[in-house]
């Protein structure tokens, strides 16, 4: 197996855990971590080099944009319950983040959980989301606030449809 | 030392338990804290939520990997992919948008050029959310789908060279243009970005190159001897006009 399907299959994991916390939905989350992976396996040849690892999460975000996108132009059923409850003693605190991760807009979203849960610095998320660092500041303060608030109790504003 | 009467701002708090503070502003940083409660209670609020995604999602990552997942597999059977929910939802999607696209040329009334430019980015965004089937010929077959458009658009279509921005070719089909029929072009980038080429016959004369954009998409528009040119993407327009001038030279040299 050549040197980049290794540095690939050696990514599978943390996509795993960004698009089950992006998507919310295991089915949906694996999905498009297939669909990355294709992606990324049909353009071997296209990449030249540079960061693997940033270059997978850059896919997964767009694919994640574009799902979304169609999504919006119909009315959007979100489900009371995520499809697979993991079982364990956490469980009612990781419902509580989770519901939480929902109330946020999808940019916000995706910066919170590339900064605080897969490590990626400032600069890496400004360049998955091609936007400037400053504006990767603002939304993962706005994040933080938003979900700080939601964990304590307070009523999440009702989310407004980009 | 650094001075510790700056004080330190929101965004330096980030920074600091994010690991993107200057090493000379740590100590100041965290002075700064022992003497304002309500900054440290917020820094302290997010390594609780830190915790709790880690502690919601590293099991996850430490799951076994699905067997759909594995990249052997993957490898093998390259087609095979991105079935159940999202399928569905793009059918609902595609449903709908075709009903819009129709409804929308009965009641446009604005030039034709502009009538041109609209359908082509309804295109766009209609076939970009496309998974399974994002164009009716694929680009391996590029020759054949350059004959037949040129056939049936009555002038000589050509699929433009863009892989020198990282743009493949994945292939085009044939639309209904507002003067006839139009020929319509994918590209995709290696991050999954993609582009769309719209041309058709349009009764105007050489008109130079223009941008709009719409929703999450952006589009430059030109014509040239009677063909109206539109080239759909993201919204970035700097990448539009690289990728638009690229199409451009090559069209001119094939005499459109």
């Amino acid at each position: 197996m050549s040197a980049f399907r290794d540095d690939v299959e050696a990514m599978i994991p943390a996509l795993r855990r960004y698009a089950r916390a992006l998507a919310r939905d295991a089915d949906i989350a694996d999905d498009l971590v297939q669909d990355t992976l294709v992606r990324a396996l049909r353009s071997e040849r296209l990449f030249l080099g540079g960061d693997i690892r940033s270059w997978l999460y850059t896919i997964l975000t767009n694919l994640n944009r574009n799902r979304r996108r169609s999504l919006a132009r119909r009315p959007q059923f979100t489900p009371l319950l995520e499809n697979n409850p993991d079982a364990s003693g956490t469980e009612a605190e990781g419902r509580d983040i989770a519901r939480a991760l929902a109330t946020l807009v999808e940019d916000q979203r995706s910066v919170l959980l590339l900064v605080m849960l897969e490590g990626l610095s400032y600069r890496e998320v400004a360049n998955i989301q091609g936007v400037p660092i400053g504006t990767v500041m603002s939304r993962l303060a706005r994040a933080r606030a938003h979900v700080k608030a939601c964990l304590e109790g307070e009523r999440p504003a009702l989310r407004r449809v980009k | 030392m650094t001075d510790k009467n700056i004080p330190v701002t929101e965004d330096e708090l980030h920074a600091y338990i994010d690991n993107e503070l200057p090493a000379e502003r740590h100590g100041d940083v965290e002075a700064w804290l022992v003497t304002h409660p309500d900054d440290a209670e917020r820094v302290q609020s997010w390594r609780a939520m830190a915790d709790a995604l880690h502690a919601r999602y590293d099991r996850v990552a430490d799951e076994a990997v699905p067997k759909r997942l594995e990249i052997e597999r993957l490898a093998r059977q390259p087609r095979k992919w991105m079935v159940g929910a999202i399928a569905a939802t793009l059918v609902a999607f595609i449903a709908g948008g075709a009903v819009g696209w129709m409804a929308h040329g009965a009641a446009a009334a604005p030039s034709a050029f502009q009538i041109l430019t609209v359908d082509a980015l309804d295109a766009h965004k209609l076939y970009v959310v496309e998974v399974r089937h994002p164009v009716e010929v694929p680009g391996s077959e590029r020759t054949h789908l350059q004959q037949w458009l040129s056939k049936r658009c009555g002038y000589s279509v050509k699929a433009p060279e863009l892989d020198g921005t990282g743009l493949k070719l994945v292939g085009g089909r044939l639309l209904p243009g507002p003067q006839g029929p139009a020929a319509f072009f994918m590209y995709e980038g290696p991050t999954g970005e993609r582009f769309t080429l719209y041309t058709s016959r349009a009764k105007t004369k050489t008109a130079q190159m223009r941008y709009t954009a719409a929703e999450n998409s952006g589009a430059m528009y030109w014509s040239e001897d009677g063909v109206g040119y539109v080239l759909s993407g993201p919204i970035d327009k700097d990448r539009l006009n690289q990728v638009a001038r690229l199409v451009y030279d090559q069209t001119e040299k094939s005499g459109g």
